[in-house]
Protein backbone atom coordinates (compact mmCIF):
# COMPACT_ATOMS: atom_id res chain seq x y z
CA UNK A 1 0.00 0.00 0.00
CA UNK A 2 2.20 3.04 -1.20
CA UNK A 3 -0.06 5.63 0.68
CA UNK A 4 0.90 3.80 3.64
CA UNK A 5 4.26 3.66 2.61
CA UNK A 6 4.63 7.18 1.91
CA UNK A 7 3.41 8.47 5.40
CA UNK A 8 5.45 6.02 7.63
CA UNK A 9 6.74 8.02 10.29
CA UNK A 10 10.57 6.98 9.92
CA UNK A 11 12.39 8.77 12.51
CA UNK A 12 12.78 8.77 16.11
CA UNK A 13 9.18 9.85 16.94
CA UNK A 14 8.15 6.41 17.51
CA UNK A 15 9.21 4.50 20.24
CA UNK A 16 9.89 1.42 17.85
CA UNK A 17 13.30 -0.01 17.55
CA UNK A 18 15.00 1.91 14.48
CA UNK A 19 14.62 0.37 11.27
CA UNK A 20 10.86 -0.83 11.32
CA UNK A 21 9.64 0.29 7.79
CA UNK A 22 6.89 -0.63 5.82
CA UNK A 23 8.44 -4.05 4.75
CA UNK A 24 9.47 -4.87 8.72
CA UNK A 25 6.24 -3.44 10.17
CA UNK A 26 3.07 -4.19 7.15
CA UNK A 27 -0.10 -2.43 7.06
CA UNK A 28 -2.45 -3.75 9.21
CA UNK A 29 -4.93 -4.67 9.14
CA UNK A 30 -5.93 -6.51 5.57
CA UNK A 31 -8.90 -7.31 3.67
CA UNK A 32 -9.81 -11.58 3.60
CA UNK A 33 -9.62 -12.76 -0.44
CA UNK A 34 -11.43 -15.68 1.23
CA UNK A 35 -14.93 -16.05 3.88
CA UNK A 36 -12.38 -18.67 6.08
CA UNK A 37 -8.78 -17.88 5.39
CA UNK A 38 -6.72 -15.18 6.87
CA UNK A 39 -4.92 -12.72 4.93
CA UNK A 40 -1.47 -13.61 3.02
CA UNK A 41 0.05 -10.81 5.07
CA UNK A 42 -1.39 -12.57 8.02
CA UNK A 43 0.34 -15.94 7.66
CA UNK A 44 3.20 -14.09 7.09
CA UNK A 45 2.90 -12.15 10.76
CA UNK A 46 2.38 -15.50 12.17
CA UNK A 47 5.42 -17.22 10.95
CA UNK A 48 7.47 -14.83 12.56
CA UNK A 49 9.46 -16.23 15.89
CA UNK A 50 7.93 -13.64 17.82
CA UNK A 51 5.00 -13.09 19.90
CA UNK A 52 4.30 -9.38 18.64
CA UNK A 53 4.52 -8.16 15.31
CA UNK A 54 5.47 -4.17 14.44
CA UNK A 55 3.01 -3.55 11.83
CA UNK A 56 1.61 -0.09 10.01
CA UNK A 57 -1.61 1.26 10.79
CA UNK A 58 -3.56 3.11 8.15
CA UNK A 59 -3.17 6.47 9.43
CA UNK A 60 0.43 5.68 8.73
CA UNK A 61 0.98 5.15 12.73
CA UNK A 62 2.90 2.15 14.22
CA UNK A 63 1.29 -0.68 16.39
CA UNK A 64 1.92 -4.00 18.01
CA UNK A 65 0.00 -6.88 16.66
CA UNK A 66 -0.12 -9.88 19.00
CA UNK A 67 0.14 -13.54 16.94
CA UNK A 68 0.63 -15.93 19.88
CA UNK A 69 -2.41 -17.46 21.99
CA UNK A 70 -0.54 -17.58 25.44
CA UNK A 71 0.41 -13.89 25.21
CA UNK A 72 -2.60 -12.48 23.70
CA UNK A 73 -4.52 -14.16 26.83
CA UNK A 74 -1.98 -12.49 29.59
CA UNK A 75 -1.95 -9.27 27.82
CA UNK A 76 -5.76 -8.77 27.31
CA UNK A 77 -5.95 -10.21 31.77
CA UNK A 78 -3.22 -7.15 31.83
CA UNK A 79 -4.32 -3.87 33.61
CA UNK A 80 -1.07 -2.12 31.94
CA UNK A 81 -3.78 -2.30 28.88
CA UNK A 82 -5.90 0.40 28.04
CA UNK A 83 -9.06 0.32 26.51
CA UNK A 84 -9.71 3.81 26.54
CA UNK A 85 -10.12 5.00 22.64
CA UNK A 86 -9.97 8.44 23.50
CA UNK A 87 -6.52 8.13 24.32
CA UNK A 88 -4.51 9.86 21.78
CA UNK A 89 -2.09 6.72 21.69
CA UNK A 90 -4.56 4.95 21.13
CA UNK A 91 -4.45 2.09 17.62
CA UNK A 92 -7.56 3.29 15.76
CA UNK A 93 -7.72 1.13 13.04
CA UNK A 94 -9.53 3.09 10.08
CA UNK A 95 -10.80 6.80 10.00
CA UNK A 96 -14.26 5.89 11.19
CA UNK A 97 -12.93 4.66 14.66
CA UNK A 98 -10.39 8.00 14.67
CA UNK A 99 -13.68 10.02 14.02
CA UNK A 100 -15.83 8.10 16.76
CA UNK A 101 -12.32 7.88 19.35
CA UNK A 102 -14.20 10.46 21.86
CA UNK A 103 -17.64 8.57 21.93
CA UNK A 104 -17.40 6.27 24.26
CA UNK A 105 -18.73 2.91 22.92
CA UNK A 106 -20.60 1.84 26.20
CA UNK A 107 -18.62 -0.28 28.67
CA UNK A 108 -16.29 -2.04 26.24
CA UNK A 109 -14.02 1.42 26.53
CA UNK A 110 -13.87 1.81 30.10
CA UNK A 111 -11.47 0.87 32.12
CA UNK A 112 -11.21 -0.85 35.59
CA UNK A 113 -12.74 1.04 37.91
CA UNK A 114 -15.74 2.48 35.69
CA UNK A 115 -15.83 -0.72 33.76
CA UNK A 116 -17.05 -3.47 36.63
CA UNK A 117 -20.45 -1.29 37.68
CA UNK A 118 -21.75 -1.05 34.19
CA UNK A 119 -20.79 -3.98 32.65
CA UNK A 120 -22.47 -5.40 36.38
CA UNK A 121 -25.94 -3.56 35.14
CA UNK A 122 -26.17 -5.94 32.49
CA UNK A 123 -24.93 -9.53 33.16
CA UNK A 124 -27.90 -10.49 35.00
CA UNK A 125 -29.87 -10.90 31.15
CA UNK A 126 -27.01 -12.80 29.98
CA UNK A 127 -26.14 -15.71 32.64
CA UNK A 128 -26.10 -19.30 31.24
CA UNK A 129 -29.84 -19.90 32.25
CA UNK A 130 -31.61 -16.80 31.02
CA UNK A 131 -30.03 -17.35 27.65
CA UNK A 132 -31.05 -21.52 28.24
CA UNK A 133 -34.63 -19.97 28.57
CA UNK A 134 -34.46 -18.34 25.48
CA UNK A 135 -34.16 -21.07 23.24
CA UNK A 136 -38.09 -21.68 22.59
CA UNK A 137 -38.15 -18.54 21.90
CA UNK A 138 -34.70 -18.62 19.39
CA UNK A 139 -36.36 -21.25 18.06
CA UNK A 140 -39.73 -19.60 17.35
CA UNK A 141 -37.63 -16.74 15.22
CA UNK A 142 -35.56 -19.31 13.53
CA UNK A 143 -37.93 -21.55 12.19
CA UNK A 144 -40.45 -18.82 10.91
CA UNK A 145 -38.12 -17.33 8.79
CA UNK A 146 -36.81 -20.30 7.59
CA UNK A 147 -40.83 -20.75 6.56
CA UNK A 148 -40.83 -17.30 5.19
CA UNK A 149 -37.91 -18.37 2.94
CA UNK A 150 -39.16 -21.68 2.02
CA UNK A 151 -42.54 -20.30 0.90
CA UNK A 152 -41.02 -17.41 -0.99
CA UNK A 153 -38.56 -20.29 -3.21
CA UNK A 154 -35.00 -19.86 -4.15
CA UNK A 155 -32.93 -17.94 -4.84
CA UNK A 156 -32.98 -15.87 -1.66
CA UNK A 157 -30.03 -13.67 0.34
CA UNK A 158 -29.24 -15.48 3.19
CA UNK A 159 -28.44 -12.01 4.91
CA UNK A 160 -31.42 -10.21 4.62
CA UNK A 161 -34.00 -13.43 4.86
CA UNK A 162 -32.19 -15.30 7.76
CA UNK A 163 -28.71 -14.36 8.92
CA UNK A 164 -29.50 -10.27 10.30
CA UNK A 165 -33.37 -10.44 11.35
CA UNK A 166 -32.65 -13.49 13.43
CA UNK A 167 -30.29 -12.17 15.46
CA UNK A 168 -32.04 -8.25 15.70
CA UNK A 169 -35.81 -10.04 16.39
CA UNK A 170 -33.81 -11.61 19.52
CA UNK A 171 -31.22 -8.88 20.89
CA UNK A 172 -34.95 -6.08 20.24
CA UNK A 173 -36.43 -8.79 22.75
CA UNK A 174 -34.34 -8.82 25.25
CA UNK A 175 -33.35 -5.20 25.36
CA UNK A 176 -37.09 -3.75 24.88
CA UNK A 177 -36.52 -2.24 21.49
CA UNK A 178 -39.55 -2.59 19.13
CA UNK A 179 -38.20 -4.78 16.30
CA UNK A 180 -40.70 -2.30 13.64
CA UNK A 181 -37.77 -0.27 14.11
CA UNK A 182 -35.58 -2.50 12.47
CA UNK A 183 -34.86 -0.35 9.41
CA UNK A 184 -33.41 2.17 11.22
CA UNK A 185 -31.18 0.88 13.61
CA UNK A 186 -29.82 -2.11 11.21
CA UNK A 187 -28.99 0.53 8.93
CA UNK A 188 -27.37 3.10 10.91
CA UNK A 189 -25.20 0.24 12.94
CA UNK A 190 -23.84 -1.59 9.35
CA UNK A 191 -22.76 2.19 9.10
CA UNK A 192 -21.38 3.14 12.38
CA UNK A 193 -19.60 -0.35 11.73
CA UNK A 194 -18.78 -0.34 7.76
CA UNK A 195 -18.54 3.60 6.90
CA UNK A 196 -15.12 4.37 5.14
CA UNK A 197 -15.28 8.42 6.05
CA UNK A 198 -15.20 9.86 9.12
CA UNK A 199 -18.68 12.21 8.71
CA UNK A 200 -20.67 8.96 7.94
CA UNK A 201 -19.41 7.23 10.85
CA UNK A 202 -20.89 9.93 13.09
CA UNK A 203 -23.51 10.84 11.62
CA UNK A 204 -25.17 7.29 11.67
CA UNK A 205 -23.82 7.45 15.45
CA UNK A 206 -25.53 10.28 16.12
CA UNK A 207 -28.72 8.55 14.47
CA UNK A 208 -28.48 5.72 16.87
CA UNK A 209 -27.96 8.23 19.85
CA UNK A 210 -31.20 10.13 18.64
CA UNK A 211 -33.16 6.91 18.25
CA UNK A 212 -32.35 4.74 21.60
CA UNK A 213 -32.27 9.04 23.35
CA UNK A 214 -35.79 8.63 22.38
CA UNK A 215 -36.61 5.26 23.62
CA UNK A 216 -35.02 5.78 26.75
CA UNK A 217 -37.05 8.88 27.50
CA UNK A 218 -40.16 7.21 26.85
CA UNK A 219 -38.82 4.47 28.85
CA UNK A 220 -38.96 6.89 31.64
CA UNK A 221 -42.74 8.24 31.31
CA UNK A 222 -43.74 5.09 30.52
CA UNK A 223 -41.56 1.48 31.52
CA UNK A 224 -41.88 -1.25 29.37
CA UNK A 225 -40.26 -4.88 29.02
CA UNK A 226 -36.63 -5.72 28.47
CA UNK A 227 -33.38 -4.73 29.76
CA UNK A 228 -33.33 -1.11 28.83
CA UNK A 229 -36.48 0.04 30.86
CA UNK A 230 -35.01 -1.85 33.54
CA UNK A 231 -32.25 -0.18 33.76
CA UNK A 232 -34.07 3.47 33.43
CA UNK A 233 -35.80 2.24 36.53
CA UNK A 234 -32.99 0.30 38.63
CA UNK A 235 -29.65 2.86 37.57
CA UNK A 236 -30.69 5.94 35.93
CA UNK A 237 -33.86 6.72 38.24
CA UNK A 238 -31.59 6.25 41.08
CA UNK A 239 -29.19 8.36 39.87
CA UNK A 240 -26.41 5.48 39.18
CA UNK A 241 -25.69 5.71 35.74
CA UNK A 242 -26.53 9.16 33.51
CA UNK A 243 -28.64 9.28 30.55
CA UNK A 244 -25.96 9.44 28.20
CA UNK A 245 -23.93 6.16 29.46
CA UNK A 246 -27.35 4.58 29.21
CA UNK A 247 -27.33 5.54 25.56
CA UNK A 248 -23.94 4.38 25.33
CA UNK A 249 -25.18 0.99 26.72
CA UNK A 250 -27.76 0.41 24.72
CA UNK A 251 -25.97 1.31 21.02
CA UNK A 252 -23.32 -1.38 22.39
CA UNK A 253 -25.99 -4.06 23.15
CA UNK A 254 -28.34 -3.54 20.36
CA UNK A 255 -25.49 -3.31 17.79
CA UNK A 256 -23.10 -6.00 18.64
CA UNK A 257 -26.16 -7.65 19.66
CA UNK A 258 -27.01 -8.37 15.98
CA UNK A 259 -23.84 -7.10 13.66
CA UNK A 260 -21.63 -9.95 15.08
CA UNK A 261 -23.66 -12.96 15.00
CA UNK A 262 -25.27 -12.08 11.58
CA UNK A 263 -21.68 -11.82 10.12
CA UNK A 264 -21.21 -15.18 12.12
CA UNK A 265 -24.24 -17.21 10.69
CA UNK A 266 -23.38 -16.15 6.96
CA UNK A 267 -19.80 -16.91 7.01
CA UNK A 268 -20.53 -19.90 9.21
CA UNK A 269 -23.13 -21.17 6.20
CA UNK A 270 -20.40 -20.63 3.87
CA UNK A 271 -18.06 -22.38 5.69
CA UNK A 272 -19.76 -25.29 6.28
CA UNK A 273 -21.32 -25.50 2.48
CA UNK A 274 -17.37 -25.13 1.23
CA UNK A 275 -17.04 -28.08 3.76
CA UNK A 276 -18.94 -30.88 2.20
CA UNK A 277 -17.36 -33.84 4.66
CA UNK A 278 -18.15 -31.77 7.74
CA UNK A 279 -21.55 -30.50 6.88
CA UNK A 280 -22.42 -34.14 5.75
CA UNK A 281 -20.94 -35.45 9.31
CA UNK A 282 -22.98 -32.58 11.12
CA UNK A 283 -26.11 -32.91 9.62
CA UNK A 284 -25.66 -36.76 10.48
CA UNK A 285 -25.00 -36.14 13.88
CA UNK A 286 -26.61 -32.81 15.64
CA UNK A 287 -24.77 -33.63 18.91
CA UNK A 288 -21.79 -32.29 16.66
CA UNK A 289 -23.84 -29.00 16.48
CA UNK A 290 -22.27 -27.35 19.73
CA UNK A 291 -18.97 -28.22 19.16
CA UNK A 292 -19.17 -27.24 15.29
CA UNK A 293 -20.38 -23.65 16.47
CA UNK A 294 -17.07 -23.45 18.91
CA UNK A 295 -15.01 -24.24 15.85
CA UNK A 296 -16.71 -21.55 13.57
CA UNK A 297 -15.91 -19.06 16.38
CA UNK A 298 -12.61 -20.09 16.13
CA UNK A 299 -11.96 -20.35 12.71
CA UNK A 300 -13.99 -17.45 11.31
CA UNK A 301 -12.48 -15.24 14.48
CA UNK A 302 -14.45 -11.87 12.87
CA UNK A 303 -13.95 -9.34 15.56
CA UNK A 304 -10.05 -8.74 15.13
CA UNK A 305 -11.29 -4.66 15.74
CA UNK A 306 -12.30 -5.51 19.32
CA UNK A 307 -8.94 -6.15 19.90
CA UNK A 308 -7.04 -2.98 20.08
CA UNK A 309 -5.59 -1.63 23.45
CA UNK A 310 -2.72 1.02 24.66
CA UNK A 311 -0.20 0.43 26.61
CA UNK A 312 -0.20 2.93 30.08
CA UNK A 313 2.33 0.91 31.19
CA UNK A 314 6.02 -1.22 29.71
CA UNK A 315 5.39 -4.62 29.47
CA UNK A 316 7.85 -7.21 28.79
CA UNK A 317 6.16 -10.34 26.82
CA UNK A 318 8.58 -13.40 25.69
CA UNK A 319 11.57 -10.74 25.81
CA UNK A 320 10.04 -8.17 23.98
CA UNK A 321 9.28 -4.49 25.39
CA UNK A 322 5.88 -3.01 24.79
CA UNK A 323 6.40 0.54 25.94
CA UNK A 324 4.37 3.22 27.37
CA UNK A 325 1.87 4.90 24.95
CA UNK A 326 2.37 1.71 22.01
CA UNK A 327 -0.26 0.67 20.25
CA UNK A 328 -1.68 -3.34 21.28
CA UNK A 329 -4.16 -5.34 18.73
CA UNK A 330 -4.09 -8.83 19.63
CA UNK A 331 -5.60 -10.19 16.63
CA UNK A 332 -8.11 -13.08 17.18
CA UNK A 333 -8.30 -14.38 13.54
CA UNK A 334 -4.36 -14.69 13.87
CA UNK A 335 -4.19 -16.48 17.55
CA UNK A 336 -7.24 -18.83 17.13
CA UNK A 337 -4.61 -20.05 14.66
CA UNK A 338 -1.39 -20.86 16.95
CA UNK A 339 -0.44 -23.72 15.99
CA UNK A 340 0.88 -24.49 19.50
CA UNK A 341 -2.23 -24.51 20.74
CA UNK A 342 -4.76 -25.84 18.09
CA UNK A 343 -3.62 -28.82 16.06
CA UNK A 344 -3.44 -28.32 12.61
CA UNK A 345 -5.22 -24.76 12.80
CA UNK A 346 -5.62 -23.97 9.32
CA UNK A 347 -8.16 -27.09 8.98
CA UNK A 348 -11.49 -26.69 9.88
CA UNK A 349 -12.64 -29.74 11.97
CA UNK A 350 -15.88 -29.51 13.59
CA UNK A 351 -15.15 -32.55 16.06
CA UNK A 352 -12.22 -30.70 17.91
CA UNK A 353 -12.50 -29.29 21.31
CA UNK A 354 -12.30 -25.53 20.40
CA UNK A 355 -13.77 -23.79 23.37
CA UNK A 356 -10.83 -21.60 24.43
CA UNK A 357 -10.58 -19.71 21.16
CA UNK A 358 -10.29 -15.96 21.59
CA UNK A 359 -12.94 -15.22 19.15
CA UNK A 360 -15.05 -13.85 22.22
CA UNK A 361 -12.01 -12.32 23.58
CA UNK A 362 -10.79 -12.90 27.21
CA UNK A 363 -9.72 -10.32 30.03
CA UNK A 364 -12.49 -8.07 32.14
CA UNK A 365 -13.88 -7.41 27.86
CA UNK A 366 -14.78 -10.62 27.15
CA UNK A 367 -18.08 -10.61 25.01
CA UNK A 368 -20.93 -10.29 27.56
CA UNK A 369 -23.60 -12.12 24.92
CA UNK A 370 -21.22 -15.04 23.82
CA UNK A 371 -23.25 -17.55 25.45
CA UNK A 372 -26.44 -15.67 23.50
CA UNK A 373 -24.42 -15.54 20.20
CA UNK A 374 -23.39 -19.55 21.00
CA UNK A 375 -27.60 -20.09 21.02
CA UNK A 376 -28.44 -18.70 18.07
CA UNK A 377 -26.22 -19.67 16.22
CA UNK A 378 -26.73 -23.30 17.54
CA UNK A 379 -30.21 -23.24 16.78
CA UNK A 380 -30.06 -21.29 13.16
CA UNK A 381 -27.25 -24.03 11.86
CA UNK A 382 -29.77 -26.69 12.95
CA UNK A 383 -32.61 -25.69 11.78
CA UNK A 384 -31.32 -24.75 8.41
CA UNK A 385 -29.21 -27.29 7.23
CA UNK A 386 -32.20 -29.69 8.25
CA UNK A 387 -34.82 -27.85 6.41
CA UNK A 388 -33.54 -27.06 3.08
CA UNK A 389 -30.58 -29.83 2.99
CA UNK A 390 -29.97 -28.76 -0.38
CA UNK A 391 -29.12 -25.64 0.16
CA UNK A 392 -25.61 -24.34 -1.72
CA UNK A 393 -24.39 -20.77 -2.78
CA UNK A 394 -26.01 -19.08 -5.65
CA UNK A 395 -22.46 -17.90 -7.29
CA UNK A 396 -18.87 -18.74 -6.93
CA UNK A 397 -17.57 -18.24 -3.62
CA UNK A 398 -14.73 -16.24 -5.24
CA UNK A 399 -17.66 -14.01 -6.30
CA UNK A 400 -19.08 -13.78 -2.24
CA UNK A 401 -18.14 -9.61 -1.33
CA UNK A 402 -16.30 -9.72 1.64
CA UNK A 403 -16.07 -6.53 4.20
CA UNK A 404 -12.96 -4.83 4.73
CA UNK A 405 -10.29 -5.64 7.06
CA UNK A 406 -11.07 -2.95 9.02
CA UNK A 407 -14.38 -3.46 10.20
CA UNK A 408 -16.41 -7.11 11.49
CA UNK A 409 -15.69 -9.93 8.75
CA UNK A 410 -18.65 -10.50 7.07
CA UNK A 411 -20.81 -10.33 3.82
CA UNK A 412 -23.66 -8.13 2.67
CA UNK A 413 -25.22 -9.88 0.76
CA UNK A 414 -25.10 -14.30 0.56
CA UNK A 415 -26.71 -15.30 -2.87
CA UNK A 416 -28.31 -19.07 -1.82
CA UNK A 417 -30.30 -21.56 -3.57
CA UNK A 418 -31.64 -24.62 -3.23
CA UNK B 1 2.06 -39.76 41.66
CA UNK B 2 -1.13 -39.98 43.57
CA UNK B 3 -3.98 -41.75 41.44
CA UNK B 4 -6.60 -39.49 40.23
CA UNK B 5 -9.86 -40.18 42.28
CA UNK B 6 -7.44 -39.61 45.06
CA UNK B 7 -6.95 -35.86 44.15
CA UNK B 8 -9.33 -33.43 46.19
CA UNK B 9 -10.25 -30.56 44.15
CA UNK B 10 -10.91 -27.37 45.93
CA UNK B 11 -12.96 -24.81 43.83
CA UNK B 12 -13.38 -21.01 44.16
CA UNK B 13 -14.98 -18.40 42.39
CA UNK B 14 -13.89 -14.68 43.55
CA UNK B 15 -17.54 -12.48 42.82
CA UNK B 16 -15.32 -9.42 42.93
CA UNK B 17 -13.45 -10.33 40.02
CA UNK B 18 -15.92 -12.11 37.99
CA UNK B 19 -17.31 -10.61 34.78
CA UNK B 20 -20.44 -12.57 34.48
CA UNK B 21 -18.86 -14.17 31.03
CA UNK B 22 -20.51 -17.49 32.38
CA UNK B 23 -17.77 -19.90 30.51
CA UNK B 24 -17.75 -21.78 34.15
CA UNK B 25 -21.71 -22.54 34.51
CA UNK B 26 -21.67 -23.51 30.84
CA UNK B 27 -18.63 -25.89 31.28
CA UNK B 28 -19.04 -27.19 34.37
CA UNK B 29 -22.83 -26.92 35.31
CA UNK B 30 -22.30 -29.42 37.90
CA UNK B 31 -20.08 -27.38 40.02
CA UNK B 32 -21.23 -23.63 39.18
CA UNK B 33 -23.59 -21.27 38.13
CA UNK B 34 -24.21 -17.76 37.73
CA UNK B 35 -26.30 -16.17 40.52
CA UNK B 36 -29.58 -13.35 40.01
CA UNK B 37 -26.82 -10.96 39.17
CA UNK B 38 -24.75 -13.36 37.13
CA UNK B 39 -21.88 -13.61 39.12
CA UNK B 40 -19.90 -17.15 39.78
CA UNK B 41 -21.46 -18.99 42.24
CA UNK B 42 -19.53 -22.44 43.34
CA UNK B 43 -22.45 -25.20 43.86
CA UNK B 44 -19.90 -27.68 44.83
CA UNK B 45 -16.27 -26.24 46.75
CA UNK B 46 -15.17 -30.02 46.52
CA UNK B 47 -16.45 -31.74 43.35
CA UNK B 48 -16.60 -35.36 43.06
CA UNK B 49 -13.68 -36.70 40.74
CA UNK B 50 -16.23 -37.14 37.96
CA UNK B 51 -16.07 -32.94 37.88
CA UNK B 52 -12.66 -32.53 37.51
CA UNK B 53 -12.12 -32.13 34.53
CA UNK B 54 -14.64 -29.94 33.69
CA UNK B 55 -13.81 -28.03 37.09
CA UNK B 56 -10.36 -27.56 35.54
CA UNK B 57 -11.22 -26.35 32.41
CA UNK B 58 -13.90 -23.99 33.68
CA UNK B 59 -10.87 -22.51 35.79
CA UNK B 60 -8.67 -22.15 32.59
CA UNK B 61 -11.33 -20.99 30.60
CA UNK B 62 -12.46 -18.21 33.25
CA UNK B 63 -11.50 -14.77 31.41
CA UNK B 64 -11.61 -12.61 34.83
CA UNK B 65 -9.01 -14.84 36.85
CA UNK B 66 -12.31 -15.47 38.92
CA UNK B 67 -12.41 -19.46 39.22
CA UNK B 68 -9.80 -21.24 41.05
CA UNK B 69 -9.22 -24.54 41.11
CA UNK B 70 -6.54 -26.50 43.21
CA UNK B 71 -5.16 -29.28 44.88
CA UNK B 72 -5.42 -30.15 48.40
Amino acid sequence: MTETAATFPTDESSTFPTGAGPDEAPAFPSDRTCPYRLPDSYNTLRDAPSSLRRVTLYDGRPAWVVTRYEAARKLLADPRLSSNRANPDFPLTSPRLYALRNRKPGFLALDPPEHGPRRRMTISEFTVRRIKGMRPDVERIVHAAIDDLIADGPPADLVTRLSLPVPSMVICELLGVPYADHDLFQDASRRVLQAVDGPEAVAARDLLEDYLGGLIARFEQDPGPGLLSHMVTEYMAKGALDRDELVDTAILLLVAGHETTASMTSLGVITLLEHPDQHAALRADPTLIPGAVEELLRYLAIADIAGGRVAVADIEVDGQLIRAGDGVIVANSIVNRDGSVFEEPDTFDIRRSARHHLAFGYGIHQCLGQNLARLELEVVIAALFDRVPTLRLAVPVEDVKLRSGASIQGVNELPVTW
Amino acid sequence: MTAPEQVVLRVTGDRNVCVGAGLCALTAPEVFDQDDDGLVTVLTPRPEPRAHRAARQAADLCPSGAVRVTEE
